[in-house]
Formats: structure tokens, C-alpha cells, sequence
């Protein structure tokens, strides 16, 4: 005998979703902003993007060759990849590109178990790597396109921004977040596709827009408001980033609480905090919560115990 | 080989205080910003540790069981304060340099922690040498930390420039995340070499049926690592015992 039968519990049920083909979705959904930070930033972005995919998928592929078990099928390492990729300032030199997607994969993913693993995402956790290791380099926006600030530093300078090219994307930043309308987008597609919803996203912005209007000393002045949502990170943290489905909570209650949270985190990064974005550190943060928040949350089981008094 | 320098390989390697027993973590954690640094911190934690653990061993039938603590503490205390005295006049940049982490030394649970174990219930000359190894173990650790930090986080190593210019230092290193991932690492790759060498040479323990060799997710808390432990070795009786087991399973 040398086939095994493979034994395992019920429920026995099928389902043509697989872990691929969410990936698969998520990478179509990203393209839209991929393809305009390309359009927008120039070739090098397309250089800093293949580089850093390049280095997440051969991270992958190494340490499956290492543990005998091959995952790189699931294409979530071209996921992470782009995802970093997107977060990065188009002029970082390539080789700390590089460095940020092995990060990801190996430190941050791998060694914690694999996919469905991570105790953090692990695009946000290497970006945030690299900008504690390289701070120079990783806010440095300017490029051929555009010199100086991104809207949001403006803004807390207390200078005007164009709050419509914040919109199309027309600004500078990282390689993926200029373009609100390219990342809604994708994310229309998503939540068409059933792959996303709008608990993590819609608490996220609508907590931020609370805290942001009552802390951020221009009351609910629609012009602040507006150029705060489509500056920085927010919608492309909200949508892609805080709803990956390992690191965020599985109880729906929980997944309000954390949507709630990370909109007051961003809030008081931006707001009190020394630079003008916190979309990764808040996101980290609200990861590293999640257990807590999945304890806290957690249904009472149906005819298990009664309300109490 | 005998008890000294068995002590001193103990300390040394066996049971090195920072890589396998993991204590001592706060100064490991928050001095290693250099190799310099790791290696004064670690010598003057040595010299305290071999000192009180020759004294406490010295007056172990005297102190009462029930006030052994303090009185260690006062002993260590009593080492800590000369030592920090000394470092403030004759090497004063490694005592700015070690700051508040020099009174904490006190504290250092690796101290309390031979005391307790070793020098409270063994002869002197043995508790010296185990003083003095794992001593030397804590300053190796923190001197091969520091130099890694140094090295990637400034392109130094004991200040001396080693990397080229063209290397662009690596910031999160000597910042404190750094020493966690250091850290980790360096104990990753020493127990990878210590099960790599203990599997080489000797017989690869009893298996048994179900074992998935992952004792740290492993159900069974009352196998103790009977079933899988390659950490020793194999008695010859022993071994015929397996074998017979084997056959009764079949």
C-alpha cells in the first residue's frame, strides 16, 4: 500500500472558491491603480513594482523548495508583492525594494507559519520595515512628475491642496495611492465579486470622517474632509488592505470594532502625530488586536447558556 | 572532564543564558545598539555574577532559608555599586555609554537566577567557575548581537568602518526592533546547529507511531519527550527495548 487515504472530519463540503482565484481577483482589482501609478509616475514605477513582485514570488519559491511544500501556486506572494510595491515611493533605489518584499515574505509570512498565518499583513509590516530603516528614502516623493510634498503634508502645513487631483490622482506620493477613483474601481469589483464587504471599509472611513471632523480643528468643513479621504493611504488601506482575510477578524461584530478602531488610530496618527500618514501603522496595530477582538466578539453559540440578567 | 570546566562549557554553550535559557533579556535587549557596548555590559555583568555566586556559596550555611533572597540581593548589590564606582572613574564612556542598565545589573535575573540554582546549594570553587561561564556566556551573546546590530544598522563593527560606502545602513537594527529579530535569529540558528549535531552520531530516538516530532504543538503533555527526544543519546539496552516494541506493534 502506498497511497494513504486521507482522513479528516465532517463537514465534507466543496467549493469552487480557492485561495488562488481570490488572489487571482484581488490582483485584477489592484490593476487599475497599478496601471495609473505606472501612467502617472512613469517606467521606474513599473521597474520598482516588478522588482518587488519579483522578490516576494522567488522568496516564496526558495523557502517552499526548503520546507518541501509549494505554495507559490496560491499567488498570494504576487499579492503581497504589488501590495508593497504600490506603498512605496517611486524613486526608492530597487535593491531596498528588494529587501522590503524578502521582509514580507519570509520574516513576516514564512516564518510564522505560512499564508493563513501572519499575524500582520505582511505588505504593511515590510513597509513599515523599510520606512523605520530607511525614513530618507521612503518619504522621498519626488520624482520627474512632481517635487516636493504629497497633498496630505501640505495639509497639515495648513497650505491649500487641489482636492479634485487628489481625486483623479494627479498628486504626488507612493506608487499606488494617488488615484481614489482607480482604487474605488477595483474595489467596486471586489465587493461585486462577494470577495470584500463593506463592514471593514465603510466603520474604517466613516469613524475616520467622525474623528477627523471633530479633532482635526476645521470642523465638518467638506473641502478638509474630502481632501483627507482621497490623500494618502486611507482608501487603499481600507479596501485592500485591512480586509485581508487573515489578519482581520472573522466575527462581524469584530469586524466593526475593528474598522471603528483603525479609523480612531489613523485619525490620531495624522492628527496628533508627527507626519502627516498613519494608514500602515494604524492597520498593524489594528492586526495585532484582532485576537482580542475575535475573544471579545466571539457568538454565544446557539442554546449554549442564556443573557444574563 | 572536570567540574570547572564542565561549569564553563555549561555556561558557556549548554545552557548559554541567553540563547537557551532566555533570561537576562531586558539589558540583551537594550544595550547591543554596538559590539562595544554588548561587550561592556557583558563583562561587567560577568564580573558581579562570579564575584556574588563565590561569596553566596561562601556563606550558604549561614544565610537562613527563609531570608535567602534579600540576601542575595544585599550581596549583589554590594558587587553592583564597586562596580559601577569603578567603571565611573577609570572607563567613564562605557558607563554613560551603559547608563542606568549598570544598577539595573541587580536586578539581572541571570544573577538571582545562579544564585538560587547553583551557588546556594554548591561548594564555592564549582559556583565560581559557573559564575564565570555563564558570565562569559552572557558576553559572548551580547558582543555577537552588538556586532551584528553594529554592522547592519551602521556598517561598523567596535566602531571601526567595515562596509563600504556605497552600503546605505539599515536603520531598524540598531533601533529596538532590531534586537529583537537579531535575537531571534541567533538562537534560531544555534538550536539549528545543536539538532543538526545531535542528530549526526548518535541514534536518532524512538519515533513512535502518531508522533509528528512537534513537540511545542503537541497534545500529549505526558509524553515528556519520551517518544521523541534526539537531545540524548541512545542507551545500548535501551535500544533492544525499542526494537521489541516495534515487533509486538506488528
Amino acid at each position: 500500500m502506498s497511497e494513504l487515504f486521507k482522513v479528516s472530519s465532517n463537514p465534507h463540503v466543496r467549493s469552487k472558491v480557492t485561495t488562488g482565484g481570490i488572489m487571482m481577483a484581488v490582483i485584477v482589482a489592484l490593476l487599475p491603480a497599478t496601471g495609473f501609478g505606472i501612467y502617472n509616475f512613469g517606467p521606474r514605477a513599473l521597474a520598482v513594482i516588478l522588482v518587488t513582485i519579483a522578490a516576494t514570488v522567488l522568496t516564496e519559491f526558495l523557502f517552499g523548495l526548503y520546507k518541501k511544500k509549494m505554495t507559490i501556486t496560491d499567488l498570494s506572494a504576487v499579492v503581497t508583492g504589488l501590495l508593497l510595491a504600490l506603498n512605496l515611493p517611486v524613486g526608492i533605489p530597487l535593491w531596498m525594494a528588494f529587501l522590503g518584499g524578502v521582509f514580507a515574505i519570509l520574516v513576516v509570512k514564512m516564518l510564522f507559519g505560512g499564508l493563513g498565518q501572519n499575524f500582520m499583513n505582511p505588505a504593511l509590516a515590510a513597509r513599515c520595515f523599510l520606512l523605520i530603516s530607511f525614513p530618507l528614502q521612503m518619504t522621498d516623493f519626488g520624482c520627474d512628475a512632481y517635487s516636493g510634498a504629497t497633498p496630505l503634508a501640505l495639509l497639515k502645513a495648513g497650505e491649500s491642496v487641489n482636492t479634485m487631483d487628489m481625486i483623479i490622482g494627479r498628486t504626488a506620493g507612493t506608487i499606488g495611492e494617488t488615484s481614489m477613483l482607480a482604487i474605488l474601481l477595483g474595489a467596486c469589483l471586489l465587493i461585486m465579486m462577494g470577495i470584500i464587504d463593506l463592514r471593514i471599509p465603510g466603520s474604517y472611513i466613516v469613524s475616520f470622517v467622525l474623528f477627523v471632523g471633530i479633532f482635526g480643528g476645521h470642523g465638518f468643513d467638506p473641502a478638509y474632509l474630502s481632501a483627507q479621504l482621497a490623500g494618502g493611504g486611507l482608501m487603499l488601506g481600507a479596501f485592500f488592505m485591512a480586509t485581508d482575510y487573515v489578519t482581520r477578524p472573522i466575527t462581524v461584530k469584530g469586524q466593526y470594532v475593528f474598522g471603528i478602531f483603525l479609523g480612531l488610530m489613523t485619525g490620531v496618527f495624522r492628527i496628533f502625530g508627527p507626519g502627516a500618514e498613519g494608514v500602515s501603522y494604524a492597520i498593524i496595530l489594528g492586526n495585532l488586536l484582532v485576537p482580542l477582538i475575535e475573544k471579545v466578539t466571539k457568538p454565544r453559540a446557539f442554546g449554549m447558556g442564556g443573557r444574563k440578567a | 572532564m572536570n567540574k570547572a570546566t564542565e561549569r564553563l562549557y555549561n555556561g558557556l554553550l549548554k545552557e548559554n543564558p541567553t540563547f537557551v535559557l532566555m533570561l537576562g533579556m531586558c539589558p540583551t535587549l537594550a544595550v547591543t545598539t554596538s559590539a562595544m557596548n554588548g561587550l561592556g555590559m557583558g563583562l561587567t555583568t560577568a564580573v558581579v555574577l562570579a564575584l556574588s555566586n563565590l561569596i553566596i556559596s561562601l556563606l550558604r550555611n549561614v544565610i537562613p532559608n527563609r531570608v535567602r533572597i534579600p540576601a542575595f540581593i544585599v550581596i549583589i548589590a554590594s558587587f553592583v555599586t564597586a562596580v559601577e564606582l569603578l567603571l565611573e572613574a577609570y572607563i567613564p564612556a562605557l558607563n554613560t555609554a551603559l547608563g542606568m542598565y549598570i544598577p539595573l545589573i541587580v536586578v539581572n535575573c541571570i544573577i538571582l537566577g545562579r544564585a538560587e540554582s547553583y551557588a546556594y546549594s554548591n561548594p564555592p570553587i564549582p559556583s565560581l567557575f559557573d559564575g564565570i561561564g555563564m558570565g562569559l556566556g552572557f558576553t559572548f551573546a551580547l558582543t555577537c548581537i552588538g556586532a551584528f546590530r553594529e554592522l547592519l544598522g551602521a556598517g561598523k563593527l567596535f566602531d571601526y568602518q567595515i562596509m563600504p560606502d556605497s552600503f546605505t545602513p539599515i536603520g531598524i537594527f540598531v533601533l529596538a526592533p532590531g534586537a529583537f529579530f537579531v535575537l531571534a535569529m541567533l538562537t534560531a540558528f544555534q538550536n539549528y546547529m545543536k539538532i543538526t549535531r545531535a542528530r549526526v552520531g548518535k541514534e536518532t530516538a524512538k519515533i513512535q507511531s502518531g508522533c509528528s516530532e512537534d513537540c511545542m504543538n503537541c497534545s500529549d503533555s505526558g509524553c515528556a519527550r519520551r517518544f521523541y527526544d534526539n537531545t540524548k543519546t541512545v542507551a545500548e539496552g535501551e535500544e533492544s527495548e525499542i526494537v521489541d516494541l516495534e515487533k509486538e506493534d506488528k
